[in-house]
This record gives structure tokens, C-alpha cells and sequence, in this order.
């Protein structure tokens, strides 16, 4: 890859906050008691910024709540950014119009964890596939069909399929549906959401032989959101780890598993169990996740670090370059 | 020969549909001496938690188990009164299971549920109860049980929530808690504290266990011995080092090597192809046949016997090879 190359997908300083205003009932109690309701912020996604090379598979780990699939959102065009900026091949989102959008748009698909719930009941399987040809004009009606079946067959399903109804296949043949959808505008970036979390191991492990397959023959690019660092380190070339809205630590897959260097993906890459461990003597980390209405101060992981210092509490840390390709934001390492 | 805590002997238990009676489990074996975690391994269908609820005597219609005996402590469960059942669970065994918000009343305090669950088995004082219960929520790590005690299930988190059933299963000191896939849905840093917990209270109070999940990492760093279920049958068991190490079923190997943790980064995984049966599906001889790559026409049509070696059995017609010793 030459300095040259513009990554497909760019984030630049990107913030996502949901905000919950009082309804008419909290604004009548906090009039009443003299304390006026405030209005609630979720900071998300605060202050992301990353690049992803053509090709690339970057793998976007993080426990509940810590903004993985709003990030991944916001990436596919579900979420607008609060802030900030994403860039489609060097191209400010934001300003696109016309056909541009439409690149974007069409560019950029999403594979969802249930696909139960991203499948519409009452359509039959060609229709949930041929769906996106017909809106966008992609391609004559005539030709829907043999696209479809086309498909089906590279996800490998058989052509038969085309007319059940999502319920009547099992949730890893939904999967497959979920992931041929997204293909059916022949798109250059999936932005996968725990693609494989409801999936038993070994569906799981056919699914994840698809995505690996698909990104050979294809040269596709993939956020792949997970939080099973098993699944992640097999499938991706670079690692973001993400902590309350933001990315604590980023590297090159074996960095990551070999020489983590903040304390919290390390703390996680001890949690994982691993076939290989007997009878562990378990010494897990304290606490718990901070909600993200109220996040400490300082670094966000700080009331559960081993490692904390005084400055941990007071000063948020900066992610800069702490070795060649390898980037973490902890005041430890200064 | 001492008396085991807990011996399962051929156990079915059959779901009655209006196409007849489908046996989701059959032919199960389990022994388990107290003190013992037993890791119960399978996939979604395989019947590990119809095992489970077999044993805790909790089958209802239009499941039925129709076969075998559930000793404990050399009494067998299916023949005592549903009045005794009821004395016996949540006092001698406990059951956990994945997701507490459905098995915490959201509408009582702890405190009132922990009670209940006291009084229920054996009148005592209620400072004495009382001391009880904030004792079995330290025990699970909970902070400041005291205070704790007053809240109600959806002022805790998913991981505290879990920590309150377990300590309301330990609470009468059980001898068996059969745990049905009560980390699935935690974050792994949260698992982590649960395992941790539960690993001690074990080791405190010689409590076995029997540890129902998908998740072969959980196995392999807390359970003693495994059983491994596929298609209503236990088709492999023994101690954890043999079976993860050196599987003779087809099954168990296709599964650790399913396993991403197993394989070198970027390659394909090696995976099992096809998909688990159906109830109605099954075939008539091992139901993982239809997608073993060392079945012969005799594993389609013929139930394979249980093969026993010193310490582990498995069920096929076709092992694997014993690791050379």
C-alpha cells in the first residue's frame, strides 16, 4: 500500500450523542420540586478517528454498551454523525449528492447480528434479494431472477430457497440471506454487526469461511464488528479496541494479541476462555462498565484499571503512536 | 462402592406433538461425586438443557420423561412426590439459568425473594435469615449486600442480576446447582467475575455442578469432566484433558476445530458442513451421521453402543484413534 492510496472509509474526529429531552411528565415533577428535568446526553461515540485501506479487515471489539454498533452505524449511513466527518473515498459524506450519494449509499452495506429481525417476515427470499435491484433500477426485471439465483449460490444456497419465507430456514441459512442481500448492489464495503454472535460454532465457523471467501473473490473491505476476540483475530488484519466511545487502543491483528499494551485489552485478552487453559484459577477485573450517561472522569476505564494513578482520574488520555503502526491512548506509556 | 451424588441411569424424556412423541433426549449417563463440576457441552437442539431440567424434575407437558432414573444420593427422583420434589429443590439442588430477569420477581425486593427462598425450606429467626442473605450476597460479590437487599431486580445489571440468583440458589447451601448457560449473555469481563465466584464457593462448600453451555473455553478452564451432547445423545465424556485433548468422536473434534482460537489467523476453518437435526429429522442411527466425514452406512441405520475405556466413553462406530501413549 503506497501513502498515495485513499482509504475507502475515513473517520475524522467523529462524535455521536443521542440526546433524550424530559418528556411533558419529568418537566410537571421538576417544576413541582423546583429542580428542573435535565435534558440526557449518551456520548457514543466520542471522538473516533480511523482509516480503512481497500481490502483491509478491520476487526472493532469492545463489550456491551461501549458504542461498537453505533460507530458501525454511523459508518453505513444509519446514524448521521453529531460531529465530525466521514469520508467515502476521500469524499466528505455530507456534502455528497446525486449520484455520489448513491455511490456511498449503495458502497457502503450493512450485515446485521439478527437476521430475524432485519428480514421482513411476509417476504419470500427472492423478494428480500431482488428487493434493492428494483428500487435502485440496477438491473432489467428480466435479469432479477438469474441475479438472485446468482446469489444464492455464492453464499451457498441452492436456487430452491428463493421461494421460502425467512422463517422457514434455519439462523444460519438467514445469515447467509442477510449476507446476499448486502451483496445484491455489488457493494465494496460490509460493515458486519456481531455477524456471528448468534450462531452456533460450528455454523459460525461456515459463516466466517463465507466472509473470508467472499472477501477473496470479491476484494471487499469489512468493519467487522464482534466481541469474541476468537472470531476477530482469525479475521481481520488490524484491531480497535473500544472502550465507552472510544477507541483505547489500535494495531495490526498479531500486535494486538501479542503485545497489547493498554490495560483494558489486556484485561479482556485474559478473560477470553481458551480451550487450551485447565482448571484457571480466575482473578477477573473489578467492577463494571460505567453507564455512558455518566462517565468517570479522566480515562473512562480508570476506576477499574489495576494500573490507575492520580492522573488517570483527572486527565483523559490522548491515542497517539506508541510503537511503528501501533496506537494507545494510556497514561502509562508516556 | 460409595453412593455418587448424583447418577443419572438411561434417562428419556420424549415431547408429545401432534405427530407423535419425539424423544429430544435418550440413553443419558451421568455420574457425578460431589464436589464435581461437570461441563454439559452442545449445541442449540443437542438436549443439554432438556438434560438439565430432566434431572431438576422441572419437564412439563408436552415434554414427559418417560425412562430411566435420576439418583440422588441414591434416591430416585422420579419416584418421590411432587411435595418432595418441592422440598428438595432450592434446597438440596439449585438450578441458575441464563437469564434472571425471568427468574427474579420483578416486583419484590430481593430481600423478600431471598427470604422466601429460606423460609421456604427451614424456619429461622429473621435477624438469623436476614444474615443469611446478606452473606450469600457478599459470597457472590456483591457490594454493600446490606444495603442491596432493598433493591428490586431491575435496579441491578445484567452481571449483578445473575450474582443475586446465584446467591439465592446458594443460599440453603445446595449440593448440586445445575447451572443452564448463566454467562452466555454476560460480557466476558463479567464472566470472568462470575466463573471466578462460583469456583470458589465450590471449592468452599464442596458444591457440584453441573455447567450447561455452548462455549468450550468455559468448559476447559472450569469444569472437571465434560459430557458432550449432539442430537438428544451423550455422545462423549470424560475428563476434560482427555476429551478437549484427544476427542474419539468425530463430533467433538469437528466442534474444537470450528473453534477460531484453534485455527491459524486469515486460513478457512475448518468447518462441519451441514446443520443439526431436527426432533422429526433424526436419523435412526447416530444423528450425526449425516454430517460426519467418517460415517459408514452402518452409522446411518444402526445406534452406535457406548464404548467404555478407564475414565471416558464415547458412542461411535468410527473413533478416532487413541493418542499413542
Amino acid at each position: 500500500m503506497t501513502a498515495m492510496t485513499t482509504p475507502v472509509i475515513e473517520l475524522r474526529d467523529v462524535h455521536k450523542r443521542f440526546v433524550s429531552a424530559p418528556d411533558l411528565l419529568q418537566k410537571i415533577v421538576g417544576a413541582v420540586a423546583r429542580q428542573p428535568a435535565q435534558t440526557r446526553t449518551v456520548h457514543a461515540v466520542n471522538g473516533v478517528n480511523l482509516q480503512i485501506a481497500k481490502g483491509e479487515v478491520l476487526g472493532l471489539v469492545g463489550e456491551s454498551g461501549c458504542g461498537k454498533s453505533t460507530l458501525g452505524r454511523v459508518v453505513a449511513g444509519l446514524h448521521p454523525a453529531t460531529e465530525g466527518q466521514l469520508l467515502y473515498k476521500g469524499q466528505d459524506v455530507s456534502g455528497l449528492g446525486g449520484q455520489d450519494k448513491l455511490a456511498y449509499t449503495l458502497g457502503v452495506q450493512m450485515v446485521f447480528q439478527d437476521p430475524q429481525a432485519s428480514l421482513n417476515p411476509r417476504q419470500k427470499l427472492h423478494q428480500i434479494l431482488g428487493e434493492a435491484l428494483h428500487v435502485h433500477k440496477l438491473a432489467p426485471a428480466a435479469e432479477v431472477p438469474g441475479r438472485v439465483d446468482a446469489a444464492l449460490a455464492e453464499v451457498g444456497l441452492a436456487s430452491e430457497y428463493r421461494a421460502r419465507l425467512p422463517h422457514q430456514i434455519s439462523g444460519g441459512q438467514r445469515q447467509r440471506i442477510g449476507i446476499a442481500r448486502a451483496l445484491m448492489v455489488t457493494p465494496e464495503f460490509l460493515v458486519c454487526d456481531e455477524p456471528v454472535a448468534a450462531l452456533d460454532v460450528s455454523i459460525q465457523a461456515q459463516v466466517i469461511n463465507l466472509f473470508m471467501d467472499l472477501r477473496a473473490q470479491r476484494g471487499l473491505t469489512y468493519l467487522f464488528i464482534s466481541h469474541d476476540l476468537g472470531v476477530v483475530r482469525h479475521i481481520s488484519d488490524k484491531v480497535a479496541i473500544m472502550y465507552l466511545g472510544k477507541i483505547v487502543e489500535m494495531a495490526p491483528t498479531a500486535e494486538i494479541f501479542g503485545q497489547a499494551q493498554h490495560p483494558y485489552t489486556q484485561a479482556l485478552l485474559a478473560e477470553v476462555p481458551d480451550v487450551g487453559r485447565r482448571k484457571r484459577v480466575f482473578t477477573p477485573i473489578k467492577g463494571e462498565i460505567p453507564s455512558p450517561l455518566n462517565p468517570p472522569p479522566g480515562c473512562t476505564f480508570h476506576p477499574r484499571c489495576p494500573h490507575a494513578m492520580e492522573r488517570c482520574k483527572q486527565e483523559v488520555p490522548r491515542l497517539r503512536e506508541t510503537s511503528a503502526g501501533h496506537v494507545t491512548a494510556c497514561h502509562l506509556l508516556d | 462402592m460409595t453412593i455418587p451424588l448424583l447418577e443419572v441411569q438411561d434417562l428419556q424424556t420424549v415431547f408429545h406433538t401432534e405427530e407423535g412423541a419425539w424423544p429430544a433426549v435418550s440413553d443419558i449417563d451421568i455420574r457425578l461425586e460431589a464436589g464435581e463440576i461437570l461441563g454439559l457441552v452442545g449445541e442449540s437442539g443437542s438436549g443439554k438443557s432438556v438434560t438439565g431440567f430432566s434431572i431438576f424434575g422441572m419437564i412439563d407437558a408436552p415434554g414427559e420423561v418417560t425412562q430411566g432414573r435420576v439418583l440422588f444420593k441414591g434416591q430416585d427422583l422420579r419416584e418421590l412426590s411432587a411435595e418432595s420434589m418441592r422440598k428438595l429443590r432450592g434446597d438440596r439442588i439449585a438450578m441458575i439459568f441464563q437469564d434472571p430477569l425471568m427468574t427474579l420477581n420483578p416486583v419484590l425486593r430481593i430481600e423478600e425473594q431471598m427470604l422466601e427462598a429460606i423460609d421456604a425450606h427451614q424456619k429461622l429467626p429473621k435477624a438469623q435469615a436476614l444474615q443469611r442473605c446478606v452473606e450469600a450476597l457478599a459470597m457472590v460479590g456483591i457490594p454493600a449486600p446490606e444495603k442491596r437487599l432493598r433493591s428490586y431486580p431491575h435496579e441491578f445489571s445484567g452481571g449483578m442480576r445473575q450474582r443475586v440468583a446465584i446467591a439465592i440458589a446458594m443460599l440453603n447451601r445446595p449440593d448440586l446447582i445445575i447451572c443452564d448457560e448463566p454467562t452466555t449473555a454476560l460480557d466476558v469481563t463479567i464472566q470472568g467475575q462470575i466463573l471466578y465466584r462460583m469456583q470458589q464457593i465450590c471449592q468452599a462448600q464442596g458444591t457440584a455442578l453441573i455447567w450447561i453451555t455452548h462455549d468450550l473455553g468455559v468448559i476447559a478452564e472450569l469444569a472437571d469432566r465434560v459430557a458432550v451432547m449432539y442430537g438428544g445423545r451423550i455422545v462423549e465424556t470424560g475428563t476434560v484433558a482427555e476429551v478437549l485433548d484427544a476427542p474419539r468422536h468425530p463430533y467433538t473434534q469437528g466442534l474444537l476445530n470450528s473453534l477460531p482460537a484453534q485455527a491459524t489467523p486469515g486460513e478457512r476453518l475448518t468447518q462441519i458442513n451441514g446443520m443439526a437435526p431436527s426432533l422429526s429429522g433424526r436419523v435412526p442411527g447416530c444423528a450425526f451421521a449425516p454430517r460426519c466425514g467418517r460415517a459408514t452406512p452402518r452409522c446411518v441405520d444402526e445406534q452406535p453402543p457406548v464404548t467404555t475405556i478407564p475414565g471416558r466413553a464415547f458412542r461411535c462406530f468410527v473413533p478416532l484413534e487413541a493418542p499413542a501413549a
